[in-house]
């Protein structure tokens, strides 16, 4: 039975350690195959429905999950959670969802959950004399008071879309609600043009045109730490960023990480529909099992027996993930990260709703376009209408 | 006149070329009328993919990117590639040791050079900080700006591939005749007069044949792009390839990045037929016959 996994420091050995531990009980014995980021969705892509495709196979659930299920290529897990109730009872509701595709769950989480949220510099912000804001008229209070002090108020790194992406995904969220985007998600099309999004956009764009970025983000580079180190250094107060940023500061700058590191969520908007609990981003990436498995009752007892359980969940936490996983609270207190990691559970446990990021929940020809559309729009290059036009095309 | 070989001396290589050539490039064009994301079997469907091209709004804006990379390449590369490799033909020590060191890019791979400069031309933390006001550019925006980007990839482009072409210019300056040097200094020739009467007819097939490598290898420019800009800001620095690459692996539209391929294929291969027969390369006539 092959098990496929994406290349990654932290959560291998965990994915490692439950594929020994069921091959020294199971009859059927489980090998881990792994692959960097980049190569694996082409070589899943490639592999599914030859004979070399793997088994039990690590998504990013959502669109990209979707894809597989609508090629009849993935085994619906509801029977054999049916029969073991307290799986799915482990998993946090909001973080299941994004695996369920026409109301049946096709996947399970199996790495920590990471939603997108603010990160500071506390320095920077004493300087200044500012404190987290709580509404956007505040952040945007904030961007003014750093310009003048010659600080960029936001580190971009905009030379890649999907940075620029995480604003259009809370904007719309605040302004309209999740039901906004879950209509995109569902159908495309004429959804794009609803006056929430065209609205969500105008802010991202007034944004920028604001300063609040600073005159060259678009060729700051995420990959290369460009931007984090804005933060670190300074010459930046403040960068919205995935939760895995946490790490990254603390590997690259632990200096500034230990010290000067806050973090907040996304403000709320004066008028809008949505939850300032609402979260966006990575609720979890997920295992699947392939359809076409000869391995199939295998596969199905080795996913519901490993990823719930605590042997599991303790690696993870071990690696520095926040499981997404109910009570995982007292399990994360005392260990490494506690502070940051407890904060970001009580964020995601309680959030309203965690919506999946856009490039991740729809097909990946139209994410391309929306990826290339926002920074056209980030340099002013088109205009919020122009953009929903040409979504609302794509099919 | 000696009997030629036989086609049995060609047999390697042409099996060579029919498996890694010819039939790649078939498949591709069969793939071409196909739709297919990678999942389950290509389905046939005409020349769908043929008439999308009509309709693809990236697709105008990639050929003309393609094309200024490609002359802007050939413009900045060919002669600095002459005259360093002119230069670097003689036999001064310090001119070795300095072109040794010039032709240190070729060790490289091409995504090694494009990471490094990736972080040189981070507008805060790399030289592009530093030195960007010399070049009007004071927040070292290059890669990020419109009008920079593709000047800039043109010139991290040209880093790389001017010691190669360098290299060509130098051995083939070294084949000269010394004795055409000799006697035009015994006609009163000063140097400049020697570069321009001996040294370039003399290079001319040399000149030729670099311009095809750099021509078809700049419309086939793929990893420093995609490693520099990713065809950004927007799809300013979007090339054909990429743009191939993209419907291919991101988008999963094999079939519509198989039209893009054929493409590619066509207009590298008919840019090198012009270039050769326009030039007179193909008869292979000496420049230095008699001598």
């Amino acid at each position: 039975m092959q098990v496929w996994s994406l290349q990654d420091a932290g959560l291998n050995p965990v994915v490692k350690a439950s594929v020994d531990r069921y091959n020294k009980k199971g009859d059927t014995k489980a090998t881990l195959a792994t692959y960097i980021n980049d190569a694996y969705k082409q070589k899943v892509q490639v592999a599914m429905g030859s004979p070399n495709a793997p088994d039990v196979f690590y998504n990013w659930g959502g669109g990209n999950l979707a894809q597989f299920v609508q090629a009849g290529q993935v085994e619906p897990l509801d029977d054999a959670l049916a029969k073991k109730p307290e799986v799915r009872d482990t998993f946090l509701p909001s973080v299941l969802d994004t695996a369920k595709i026409n109301g049946k769950q096709y996947g399970l989480p199996m790495t920590g959950t990471q939603p997108v949220i603010f990160f500071y510099n506390k320095a920077v912000f004493a300087a200044a004399g500012a404190q987290p804001p709580k509404t956007y008229d505040e952040f945007l209070g904030l961007v003014d008071t750093f310009k003048s002090k010659k600080v960029t108020p936001i580190a971009l790194p905009g030379s890649q879309g999907w940075t620029e992406l995480m604003y259009a995904e809370y904007f719309l969220d605040r302004i309209g609600g999740p039901e906004k985007w879950e209509a995109i998600a569902k159908s495309g099309g004429a959804a794009w043009k609803d006056p929430a999004v065209v609205k969500a956009l105008q802010m991202c764009q007034d944004l920028a045109k604001k300063g609040a970025f600073g005159t060259n983000f678009a060729s700051i580079n995420y990959d290369n730490a460009g931007a984090g180190k804005l933060l670190a250094t300074g010459k930046s107060a403040m960068f919205l960023m995935g939760t895995w940023e946490y790490p990254t500061q603390l590997t690259n700058n632990p200096a500034f990480a230990k010290k000067d590191l806050g973090w907040f969520q996304f403000p709320s908007i004066a008028g809008g529909k949505g939850e300032p609990g609402n979260l966006v981003g990575n609720p979890s990436n997920y295992f699947s099992v392939n359809a076409a498995s000869k391995n199939k009752d295998a596969a199905i007892d080795y996913l519901t027996s490993t990823v719930a359980s605590d042997a599991y969940i303790d690696d993870l936490i071990k690696s520095g993930a926040v499981p997404a996983t109910k009570g995982a609270e007292t399990k994360l207190a005392g260990k490494p990260n506690a502070e940051f990691n407890t904060d970001v559970f009580k964020m995601v446990s309680t959030a309203p709703s965690f919506a999946q990021s856009w490039d991740q929940a729809i097909a990946p020809d139209i994410a391309k376009r929306l990826l290339d559309n926002l920074q056209k729009l980030f340099l002013q290059k088109i205009t919020p209408q122009a953009f929903v036009d040409d979504m609302a095309q794509a099919k | 006149m000696r009997e030629r070989p036989g086609f049995v001396w060609a047999a390697p290589a042409a099996v060579f070329f029919a498996a890694f050539g010819i039939v790649p490039i078939a498949i591709v064009v069969y793939l071409s009328f196909t739709t297919w994301n990678g999942l389950g079997t290509p389905q046939w469907i005409g020349a769908d993919n043929w008439s999308a091209l009509l309709k693809d709004h990236d697709f105008p804006p990639s050929v003309r990117t393609t094309f200024f990379l490609t002359v802007g390449s050939w413009l900045v590369q060919t002669p600095l590639a002459l005259l360093i490799g002119v230069w670097s033909a003689g036999n001064q020590r310090f001119r070795a040791v300095l072109s040794t060191i010039f032709f240190l890019p070729l060790l490289l791979s091409t995504a090694a050079i494009a990471l490094v400069f990736v972080s040189l031309l981070d507008p805060n933390f790399g030289l592009a900080a530093l030195w960007g006001k010399y070049l009007g550019t004071p927040d070292g925006n290059f890669l990020g700006d419109p009008t920079r980007a593709l000047p800039t990839v043109v010139f991290v482009v040209a880093w790389q591939f001017v010691p190669f072409h360098t290299l060509l210019y130098q051995a083939a300056t070294r084949q000269i005749p010394a004795m055409l040097y000799e006697a035009s200094e015994l006609d009163g020739a000063g140097r400049v007069r020697q570069f321009f009467s001996i040294t370039l007819p003399q290079l001319r097939n040399t000149i030729i044949a670099s311009s095809v490598m750099m021509l078809v290898g700049s419309v086939t420019v793929f990893e420093s792009v995609l490693l520099l800009t990713n065809g950004g800001p927007g799809n300013d620095t979007k090339v054909l390839p990429l743009h191939m690459y993209q419907e291919g692996f991101i988008a999963f539209d094999m079939g519509y990045a198989s039209v893009l391929a054929v493409l590619l294929v066509i207009v590298g291969t008919v840019l090198s037929v012009i270039v050769v027969r326009s030039t007179g390369y193909h008869r292979m006539t000496s420049d230095r016959e008699g001598l």
